[in-house]
């Protein structure tokens, strides 16, 4: 008798497969395994049902500060998730289906991969989005392979002011590799132009930017996207999906790639995942895009339909062909990776978005939800003047918080959210 | 269907945002800000919710239809460790990273410890770490670890030895590492080709690669005696767990001598595949690769506290936060629920499944491996290649019946593939009817190939056509 619940084969029923199999009982089916290779050990506790389970995890849950309100920021957001997202995302239909490899099963996964992709190259000015990738820091580092493919270079250089974790991250996927990662120390938070122009040359396959920076800091990169560009370098700008209702884009700056993490379009905090990372470039890089890719065809009644493309269908043939060769034209950069685009994550992004979206209050400048983070930048600035140091160019960012710390902190520790922490701005 | 964007209606508009009564500070200057709006879609609540609505509509699913897919595990996903997420939702994940700041995320931190450590248990390995976001990213961990030891012991290593049969991950993880891949073929009986294999170890090889059981679903009782020839020329092995589902409680990796795995906590431990991901992939080792391991990771006072740490032989961070800790929890609950004894039913009937089905169907398909195998079972379609009918055509006629098909075309190693993983947690009366159809299928073949080249014909498509989506590149809307 099944123990769990999750087998369903009464004894009778498997006495009757083991006739028809042949053989006597279910030990005999790993007779093969000799015992010098059985487990030596399988001390687990037993099992038990959901209710004991789920009190468990309640108590567990228990030794979590889950009263704390979170102001910390850096790359993890706690926006308010309106109620249809959970409902649409959660449908079984979405969450327990396979990735669209028979596509036509799978018309529901593809249409909404194809309408997210849509949805970001809006959001980020780009002509090109792939169905998604882990989260955004693996999405920089994507970028950073892209571009070292496409220029054939060995020097990236990357901004202080990028979320240093997905420095970090880039650092860990390079590490193996004959290639240089130059940091650019920010000068008061700010991108420091003078060291980036210095360090700009023809050895350089892309300089990575952060919009707004990890310190908060809104900045226009149109400047160094030309002169990156002028030196045969790629640009990435890694951004706050958010902050694109409002302000301007990747593309309008000119940049090759955007990258960033989508948690904060509908994905509940949970500890830091799972999230998603997204990825989108100009057109002339479509066939380096790493990542699943969902294209619009027909079929053969003439009917408009989705399918995954320009994949290595024949990954399973290219396997170590495809990546040594990382400029091929019949796959995205490491095809072999099976880089599941995450439609769990990414369906709640179509529902927040295009819910979200809706709520054009006066129109012209959109995105209704960029304003709102703003509102929450105001709550913590106590002074109207920018920081210190900052000229025009820089401006507390919308949803961030101030960079004079004792203003911020002294209204922080008078709401007793985190006592004595003020939290941290800086890297 | 229409697009999202199709139904944009100028002036519509959803939820409403609450009212703010912080005092509104200077607008950012013009030139930070995007020159035109996104351009997203001006719909209602009850637009965005029968639009998504439909399109669940229109995908199969476990919870609908069953998915025999090989070496992907498509069990049923437990609703009670959907549930477990609840509780954890609205913890920051930076909150470890403040002063005392692991003091606020006990609970958290303990989720990850626990679920390494019978991580651990399950496989022999002396420890884990969760933050593989993908199977795939556990892979480039192992690796990446694999690299990291042999330039601590200052070894100069080039090679990477993987079977023909292995999954494409392998020799192309292998390869972003930086590696040389050297293919193994496979022997008659299944195995890869000893001989062939010891003829291409040798002191430059860093490691070998293997799945176990291995993807024609056979457990192989030489993998001991490869794990030694490596060991030998002072490389290092590793497991792709991948088809953990087979051997739960018979076979650790750890005991054999795997020197690094990674587990799908999306196959072998039920959650959700969502469409392709969220998955998850935490990677184990053994002791030489333990100073190896990503950071920061979970550990435990004596005082059973948790907290994090880095170390200084890490090979670094591979995600932003903590893993995929929506994921880990499911897992978690899971293991919590089935416990030693059911984990251990988990692999019984998953391999007694795959048997029942490979017995009947064993006269209708041709078998390359005929023997007794693991929790899947691999066929080919070649008998019906005879009439014109490939191994596609089949999986067409399967959807129109209600079933999505089995992974089809892999391993290489098998002309038409059709490899076929039902998992334990299907009745005998869905593998009945599942090879009901498959039998159907092979008749079809032979009297009536047409109608297997017109499948499927009851879905919202018919075949599409793919070329034409690879040549006129349409992957956003222009609208």
């Amino acid at each position: 008798m099944s123990r769990s619940g999750y087998c369903p084969q009464t004894p009778a029923q498997v006495r009757e497969m083991l006739q028809v199999i042949g053989v006597g009982s279910i030990a005999d089916l790993f007779a093969v395994i000799p015992d010098g290779l059985r487990a030596r050990s399988f001390e687990l506790p037993d099992g038990m049902s959901e209710f004991e389970m789920l009190a468990g995890m309640e108590r567990l849950a228990g030794k979590d500060r889950r009263t704390v309100v979170p102001f910390l920021g850096g790359g993890s957001y706690d926006h308010f998730i309106p109620a249809v997202v959970d409902h649409l995302a959660g449908r079984a239909e979405f969450a327990t289906s396979y990735t669209p490899y028979q596509p036509e099963c799978s018309q529901g996964t593809l249409q909404a991969l194809y309408e997210y992709q849509t949805a970001i190259c809006r959001l980020t000015g780009l002509d090109t989005s792939n169905a998604s990738l882990y989260d955004g820091g693996t999405a920089l580092a994507e970028a950073a392979f892209m571009a070292l493919r496409i220029t054939g270079r060995k020097k990236i250089l990357v901004d202080g002011a990028v979320n240093p974790f997905s420095r970090q991250i880039v650092r860990t996927y390079l590490a193996n590799l004959a290639v240089e990662i130059v940091e650019i120390a920010p000068v008061k938070g700010a991108t420091d132009r003078k060291a980036f122009l210095a360090g700009l040359d023809d050895e350089t396959a892309a300089i990575v930017l952060q919009n707004p920076g990890f310190f908060g800091g809104v900045d226009d990169f149109s400047d160094l996207a030309e002169k990156a560009r002028s030196r045969g370098a790629l640009s990435i700008v890694s951004v706050y999906p958010i902050s694109l209702g409002l302000l301007k884009t990747p593309g309008e700056m000119g940049a090759d790639i955007a990258v960033g993490d989508g948690q904060s379009l509908g994905n509940p905090l949970c500890f830091g995942g799972p999230s998603f990372g997204f990825l989108a470039v100009r057109k002339e890089h479509i066939r380096n895009l790493p990542g699943r890719l969902v294209g619009e065809t027909v079929d053969k009644d003439g009917r408009r339909g989705f399918v995954l493309t320009l994949q290595a269908r024949e990954q399973h043939i290219r396997r170590q062909k495809a990546t040594s060769n990382i400029c091929s034209n019949q796959s995205p950069a490491r095809p072999d990776l099976p880089r599941h685009p995450r439609p769990g994550r990414v369906c709640r992004a179509g529902a927040t978005q295009f819910r979200q979206g809706t709520v054009c209050q006066g129109g012209a400048r959109g995105h209704p939800r960029g304003v709102a983070p703003q509102r929450g930048a105001d709550l913590q600035r106590i002074h109207p003047q920018p920081a210190d140091g900052c000229g025009n160019r820089q401006r507390a960012a919308p949803g961030t918080r101030d960079r004079r710390r004792s203003a911020a902190g002294t209204l922080v520790s008078g709401l007793g959210v985190l006592p004595g922490g003020h939290g941290n701005g800086e890297a | 269907m229409e697009l999202i964007f199709e139904k944009s209606v100028p002036g519509r508009h959803g939820t409403i945002i609450p009212r703010s009564d912080v005092p509104r500070s200077d607008d950012l200057p013009a030139g930070l800000l995007r020159a035109a709006p996104a351009g997203l879609p001006e719909v209602s609540e009850l637009d965005v919710v029968r639009h998504f609505t439909t399109l669940s509509r229109r995908n199969f699913a476990v919870d609908t239809n069953f998915y025999p897919l090989g070496s992907c595990t498509m069990k049923y996903n437990a609703k009670a460790a959907e549930e477990a997420v609840r509780p954890f939702a609205g913890v920051h994940p930076m909150l470890p990273f403040l002063p005392s700041g692991e003091g606020y995320v006990q609970g958290s931190l303990g989720v990850i410890h626990q679920l390494s450590r019978l991580l651990a248990e399950i496989t022999g390995m002396q420890a884990f770490s969760c933050q593989p976001l993908a199977g795939a990213q556990g892979e480039m961990a192992g690796i990446m670890m694999i690299a990291a030891y042999h330039r601590s012991r200052g070894h100069q290593r080039r090679f990477v030895v993987v079977p023909d049969s292995s999954h494409g991950t392998n020799p192309a993880t292998a390869a972003i590492v930086g590696y040389e891949v050297l293919t193994v073929p496979t022997a008659p009986d299944g195995d890869m080709d000893l001989d062939v294999f010891r003829k291409t170890m040798n002191n430059e090889v860093a490691a070998v690669m293997m799945t176990c059981p291995n993807t024609l679903g056979l457990f192989t009782p030489h993998v001991a005696e490869i794990c030694a020839i490596a060991h030998q020329h002072g490389a290092l092995v590793y497991c792709d767990g991948a088809n953990l589902n087979a051997i739960l409680g018979k076979v650790r990796p750890g005991d054999i001598g795997f020197d690094v795995m990674h587990v799908n906590l999306h196959k072998t431990f039920g959650t959700p595949h969502g469409g392709g991901g969220p998955g998850s992939g935490p990677v184990g080792v053994g002791e030489e690769l333990l100073p190896f391991l990503p950071e920061p990771r979970v550990a435990q006072r004596d005082d059973g506290s948790y907290y994090l740490e880095e170390a200084a032989e890490s090979i670094g961070r591979l995600a932003n936060f903590h893993g995929n800790f929506g994921i880990l929890v499911r897992a978690l609950a899971y293991i919590t629920m089935l416990g030693r004894h059911g984990l251990v039913e988990v692999s019984e009937q998953a391999v007694l499944n795959a048997n029942y089905v490979m017995s009947r169907l064993k006269g209708w398909y041709e078998l390359p491996f005929d023997t007794i195998c693991m929790h899947e079972c691999v066929f080919s379609a070649s008998r019906q290649l005879k009439h014109g009918v490939h191994a596609l055509d089949i999986a067409k006629h399967l959807i129109d019946r209600g079933f999505h098909p089995p992974t089809i075309y892999f391993p290489l190693v098998v002309k038409e593939a059709i490899m076929i993983e039902p998992t334990e947690t299907e009745s005998k009366e869905t593998l009945d009817a599942f090879i009901a159809v498959m039998i159907e299928a092979a008749e079809l073949a032979e009297t009536n190939p047409e109608a297997l080249f017109q499948a499927p014909r009851s879905m919202p498509v018919s075949r599409l056509d793919e070329t034409k989506a690879a040549r006129e590149i349409n992957v956003c809307c222009s609208g």
